[in-house]
């Protein structure tokens, strides 16, 4: 069987045993400014961000972005209205395909480079934020961390069947190295910052 | 694949043909090369996390296979089906199986370098099974009927022009269209209706976490998400290399892998699979595939550190100015040649000649790999095990016949000298490999050893 005797080749030919580093502790700049840099980093990969005041200035931004988008669904019941339909769970990922615009609350968001921490459990369906024509991550300040040890601190032993991080529009440069937003899944991602 | 007979210099000389698309290609990877500079130096802790990054991965190393059993227990209790594949053609198989018994005939595929190394596509399409590749390079390439020429930008060596005359034919775009974005757009659309009618999808796999039996999927374009989250079966490759001990060690990978690779802070997904979705199938298949010989080979284990980022083959002179293809390997580049002997030393006994040893594949190797110094290592396996080729080994001898005699040497070096000045035809010509594509230098009036009597013994 291949299983053991892939293993038995290992335990003969794999070096003494070498320790794992003892800490992952990296040097960090305690003044910079979490808000500032995580803006920074995701305008600087083609995302657009909105600081608001709180979710009743939200709706109508969405509104303004998205005139004539068919399909909007909302995975937070804070931002479901008339205009915003909830999301709502069907078992084939495939009828998804026509959503022009999804809503999300991520779990972590990290400052050094624009990357949003969503579980499985936030998402509707896992296919959501990948099929979605356009992405809508509302992004609570006080989930920034500065770094990608700070978030899986945070992290920590949690149990998701699926989670991932996201940073931005899906993009390609591999025509020519022409950068293009908007390869296979979203054409755009907007955050909404709020305190 | 085309040309798998014929050598680095021989497919080196066939890219070199196009002065003008030798100096393209090389300034890009230069470029790329630069993006990843300024992205290293933006972290002042960079050289602390490539000292940790390869830390981890020595302890990886060092105790393999407790950490796989302990990934697939892990795996097993969340549900996912994990295959062993001692080989290419066991991986092969067990992936045929699947497809098999699921009834399924066509499957899309995200990037993965190591069914790239297995030839899975070809094997599959002999079973009359279609499948189609999802990252935007790697369907490019597809559609040229070529292998990719670089592990993260499959189609480095193509140019807009040449790829929408692909489009052209296979897709129905415009003749002569080659703005990327049109071009793009095209493909979305093309895969896009592949992704919704494929009831598999295969992924690659970059990190495998010991401790929680989840694997980790890198990708900028959501290919790999969007094949995965739509199909009832997902089946993700791995070389048994990819484990790392802990979930937090992440932290460090990720922020090493793509500021390596392009520069950029993070790639656009990083997607965490643990367990398959309510009535979906998940399989993981381990696959060896020689890398337990490798790992018994004391001064080349530790190119299995290797993430596949890709930033020894933008730095190296070598590869820039010869293209992927020349190293006729699924990895090509600095990495390539260190990892493809071990697989075939007969077969690849020139890869590791094709480097100057300049040193730059370690300075930027994120995990610390020795690159140059086992490109200098298996020069000598090969040449002891009788792998050289005949002129390299006939040059070498003459060199130590040379070298090891100070009258030889210094006669040759005048003969040298006076040829180039007296008869600078006699070398410049078809018959000195050095010749081609290159200038030979002026000849000096005199050598250093002369200057030096000359003016300080005095």
């Amino acid at each position: 069987m291949s299983r053991d005797k892939i293993l038995a080749a290992l335990r003969q030919n794999q070096p003494e045993k070498v320790p794992l580093p003892t800490t992952l502790a990296f040097e960090r700049d305690a003044n910079l400014n979490l808000a500032e840099k995580f803006k920074a980093m995701a305008e600087g990969i083609g995302s657009k961000v909105y600081m608001v005041a709180g979710f009743d200035e939200i709706g109508p931004v969405i509104g303004m972005d998205f005139p004539s988008e068919k399909r909007i669904v909302s995975t937070v019941p804070e931002l479901v209205s008339a205009a915003i339909p909830a999301f709502v769970l069907d078992a084939d990922p495939q009828t998804y395909e026509d959503v022009d615009v999804a809503i999300f609350k991520p779990r972590i968001a990290v400052a050094e480079n624009s990357a949003l921490w969503i579980t499985e459990d936030r998402m509707g369906v896992r296919a959501l934020p990948f099929i979605t024509q356009h992405i809508i991550m509302l992004v609570d300040i006080a989930l920034l961390v500065p770094d990608m040890h700070a978030a899986y601190e945070k992290i920590g032993a949690a149990d998701y069947g699926f989670s991932t991080f996201i940073a931005g529009p899906s993009k390609t440069a591999d025509i020519e190295q022409s950068l293009v937003l908007g390869a296979h899944g979203p054409r755009s991602m907007t955050i909404f910052m709020y305190s | 694949m085309d040309g798998a007979t014929q050598t680095h210099p021989e497919l080196s000389e066939i890219f070199n043909k196009d002065e003008e698309r030798v100096d393209w290609h090389d300034e890009t990877l230069w470029w790329i090369r630069q993006k990843r500079d300024k992205s290293a130096h933006s972290i002042p802790e960079w050289e602390q996390l490539r000292e940790t990054a390869s830390q981890i991965k020595n302890n990886v190393l060092s105790d393999l296979s407790s950490y796989l059993v302990s990934f697939e227990e892990k795996a097993l209790a969340n549900g996912i089906v994990v295959h062993w594949a001692a080989d290419a053609a066991e991986h092969n198989r067990i992936v045929h199986g699947i497809l098999k018994e699921n009834g399924i005939q066509q499957m899309v595929k995200s990037k993965s370098m190591l069914t790239e190394e297995c030839h899975l596509n070809e094997y599959l399409e002999q079973q009359g099974l279609d499948v189609i590749d999802s990252d935007l390079g790697e369907r490019i390439v597809q559609l040229a009927k070529e292998p990719p020429s670089h592990i993260v930008l499959p189609c480095i060596h193509k140019k807009k022009e040449e790829i929408g005359d692909l489009f052209h034919i296979h897709l129905g775009v415009p003749a002569g269209t080659s703005d990327p974005q049109i071009l793009t757009e095209t493909a979305r659309q093309h895969l896009r209706e592949t992704f919704l009618t494929r009831r598999a999808a295969l992924t690659g796999v970059n990190f495998a976490i010991a401790e929680t039996g989840e694997f980790v999927v890198c990708t900028n374009e959501g290919n790999a998400d969007m094949g995965a989250h739509l199909a009832d079966v997902h089946i993700a490759s791995m070389g048994i290399e990819k484990i790392i001990p802990e979930r937090r060690h992440l932290g460090v990978f990720l922020r090493l892998l793509t500021r390596s690779a392009t520069g950029q802070p993070i790639t656009t997904y990083s997607s965490h699979f643990k367990k398959p979705r309510p009535g979906q199938q998940m399989h993981i298949v381990i696959v060896d595939n020689g890398r337990t010989i490798q790992m018994g080979r004391e001064d080349f284990r530790n190119s299995l550190k290797c993430i596949r980022c890709g930033a020894c083959m933008n730095t190296c002179p070598v590869y820039r100015r010869s293209g992927g293809h020349s190293y006729h390997n699924a990895i090509s580049g600095p990495i390539g040649a260190i990892l493809a002997p071990n697989l075939d030393m007969k077969k690849y006994a020139d890869l590791p000649f094709a480097s100057t040893l300049c040193g730059s594949c370690s300075n930027v190797c994120p995990v610390k790999i020795d690159i140059h110094q086992q490109l200098y290592k298996w020069r000598q396996v090969i040449v002891k095990e009788g792998y050289a080729d005949s002129t390299k080994k006939i040059g070498m001898q003459l060199m130590t016949f040379t070298l090891s005699s100070p009258v030889v040497y210094r006669t040759a070096g005048k003969a040298g000298r006076w040829f180039l000045k007296h008869v600078p035809f006699a070398v410049n010509n078809k018959f000195n490999p050095w010749y081609k594509q290159r200038d030979m230098p002026e000849a000096p009036a005199e050598s250093f050893g002369e200057w030096y009597k000359k003016n300080v013994k005095k």
